[in-house]
């Protein structure tokens, strides 16, 4: 596994130094355009199954969160990516794991993160004709209850 | 078995009469949907060629809610998620921010929510076979579910008060101490239940209208349950072995002596007996989990009612009745979590809805979506 890492690290020198191990699992920062080799890798070294995709809002960048698991390594490992918010859109891997299927519909309905190459990208569940994308931080609607400042 | 569309679509077909292809709403709001699901089926004849589940009627932005809380404030929202086992989504979200904090749990704490949790997969368990069998008409059997389900419900009536959302399970420990005789209470159900699981087995899937009605129905195969991310009963059915509690032990439950029930076919009928079976395996963990109890605190010392863990991330997952249940949480140092994201096994598991249906006909639809469980407050979020 300490292999695997090492190589990731070698196609990723701007991002993988970004994130270290923590709270346990191995956590990796992959480039927007290494993701699907840094996947179709990690699938082929034994993590079978894709646990969570989810994104993070960071301003200037989202965070696309995946978490791998295996059951032949008893390992799981997170994998981080950053999209820039002018150009919110990364490659789906889908074509790797089809539990990415609902779950980047997730994404890209909350978020506004376009999965290229998913075979059906639509609202999950946020109905089509909804505006917006809540959960990013800078999300406004005048029908939000205003949090009171008494802490 | 299913049929095969394609040459089915020829064969409707002998004099060249036009065959059109039907297409019929399921729900939000039927019967059968168990809750507020919604499947757009596509029909040719009786038999489902295309079904496309709807989902996002109970969507309340759970996620976005937490955003403006403090950490306390969101264990009340994680018992909306899935309302049939509150104590798992309080579970989870409570060891994640224990993760994040560096919180410390007495050992007491922790043997009360591994009984709370079992005690919890047995009441949803009993929901979910009960809802199941009701939709296939064995109204007989939805009773002596619902039987066992109400006195799990009076447990936990008695331990915190509640009988729904528990808001049991608190950051650092649980809520309350488990009032005097309550363990001798679980005993007594744990007795009694193991008494009729036998009796249940015979009268639900010794039954051939069920048997007819679930064998074959909906295979999944174990290669497609590790694709599609399916956990749970649902992935056990289909002869993956994987189980949190073992795979990924937590909390004291490495201490526990079980087993994991493991399907073979991936029916309609495995998924269904995994739950009832792992009934029994709950009882054997409850019977453990009380005779190692020991005394102490049940809330962990010192803990500022405003937590403010360190910036950063934590990811913490349990093994909920429906599968792997898992809390994103991500920390900027202020007392309100900047992200919280559910990873939802019902959620995972509904996805296969529309693979898993196609060949059957509309009423095996039913089945199908009866055995996987779907929770909608947790799937929506």
């Amino acid at each position: 596994m300490s292999a695997l890492l090492e190589r990731i690290a070698e196609h990723n020198p701007r991002l993988y130094p970004l994130f270290s191990l923590e709270f346990g699992d191995a956590v990796v920062g992959v480039e927007r355009d290494e993701l699907l080799a840094t996947m179709t890798e990690l699938k082929d070294a034994g993590f079978d199954r894709l646990g969570m995709v989810t994104a993070v809002d960071r301003g200037e960048a989202f965070v696309v969160v995946y978490r791998l698991q295996s059951r032949s390594l008893s390992a799981a490992i997170f994998v981080k990516t950053l999209v820039a918010r002018s150009d919110a859109s990364i490659p789906s891997v889908f074509g790797i794991w089809p539990a990415a299927d609902w779950q980047e519909r997730e994404v890209y309905d909350l978020f506004g993160i376009v999965f290229e190459g998913h075979p059906d990208l639509r609202r999950i569940l946020l109905p089509e004709e909804f505006v917006g994308h809540p959960l990013r931080r800078d999300y406004d609607d005048e029908r939000l209850i205003r949090r009171p400042d008494y802490i | 078995m299913p049929v095969d569309i394609e040459s089915r679509s020829s064969a409707l077909d002998p004099d060249g009469m036009p065959v059109e292809e039907l297409v019929v709403n399921v729900g939000p709001s039927h019967p059968s949907t168990h809750g507020v699901g919604r499947v757009v089926v596509h029909l040719d004849g009786d038999v489902v060629v295309r079904a496309d589940p709807v989902i996002g009627y109970l969507h309340r932005g759970i996620e976005k809610m937490a955003e403006n809380r403090t950490y306390l404030q969101v264990v009340p929202l994680t018992d909306r998620l899935d309302y049939v086992g509150s104590m798992y989504a309080n579970w989870a979200y409570c060891r994640a921010v224990e993760r994040l904090a560096g919180i410390r749990v007495p050992e007491r704490a922790e043997y009360l929510r591994v009984i709370v949790c079992e005690l919890q997969r047995i009441a949803s368990h009993m929901m979910g076979l009960g809802a199941a069998a009701a939709d296939t008409g064995a109204f007989t059997f939805f009773v002596y579910a619902f039987d066992q389900r109400e006195r799990v419900v009076e447990l936990f009536e008695e331990l915190c008060g509640a009988r729904l959302t528990y808001n049991y399970v608190r950051p650092g420990g649980v809520s309350y101490d488990a009032p005097e005789g309550w363990t001798d209470a679980v005993l007594g159900f744990v007795a009694s239940l193991r008494a009729s699981l036998p009796e249940m087995d015979k009268l639900f899937f010794g039954n051939t209208i069920t048997r007819s009605r679930t064998k074959g129905i909906g295979v999944l195969s174990a290669e497609d349950a590790v694709a599609w991310g399916a956990s749970g009963p649902v992935a056990r059915a289909s002869g993956v072995n994987w189980d949190l509690r073992k795979h990924d032990p937590y909390s004291v439950y490495p201490r526990m002596d079980f087993d994991i029930v493991v399907g073979e076919n991936g029916d309609s009928y495995d998924r269904g007996r995994c739950r009832l079976f792992e009934c029994y395996e709950s009882c054997r963990i409850l019977e453990q989990a009380i005779a190692q109890m020991g005394g102490g605190p049940v809330k962990a010392e010192g803990l500022a009612r405003l937590i403010a863990p360190p910036p950063g991330d934590a990811y913490d997952h349990i093994e909920s009745a429906r599968g792997s249940l898992g809390v994103y949480l991500v920390s900027d140092g202020s007392v309100r979590p900047y992200r919280m994201h559910v990873r939802s096994p019902a959620f995972c598991n509904l996805a296969l809805l529309g693979r898993l249906a196609v060949g059957h006909t509309l009423s095996d639809l039913v089945v199908i979506m009866g055995s996987l469980d779907p929770v909608f407050g947790e799937i929506d979020r």
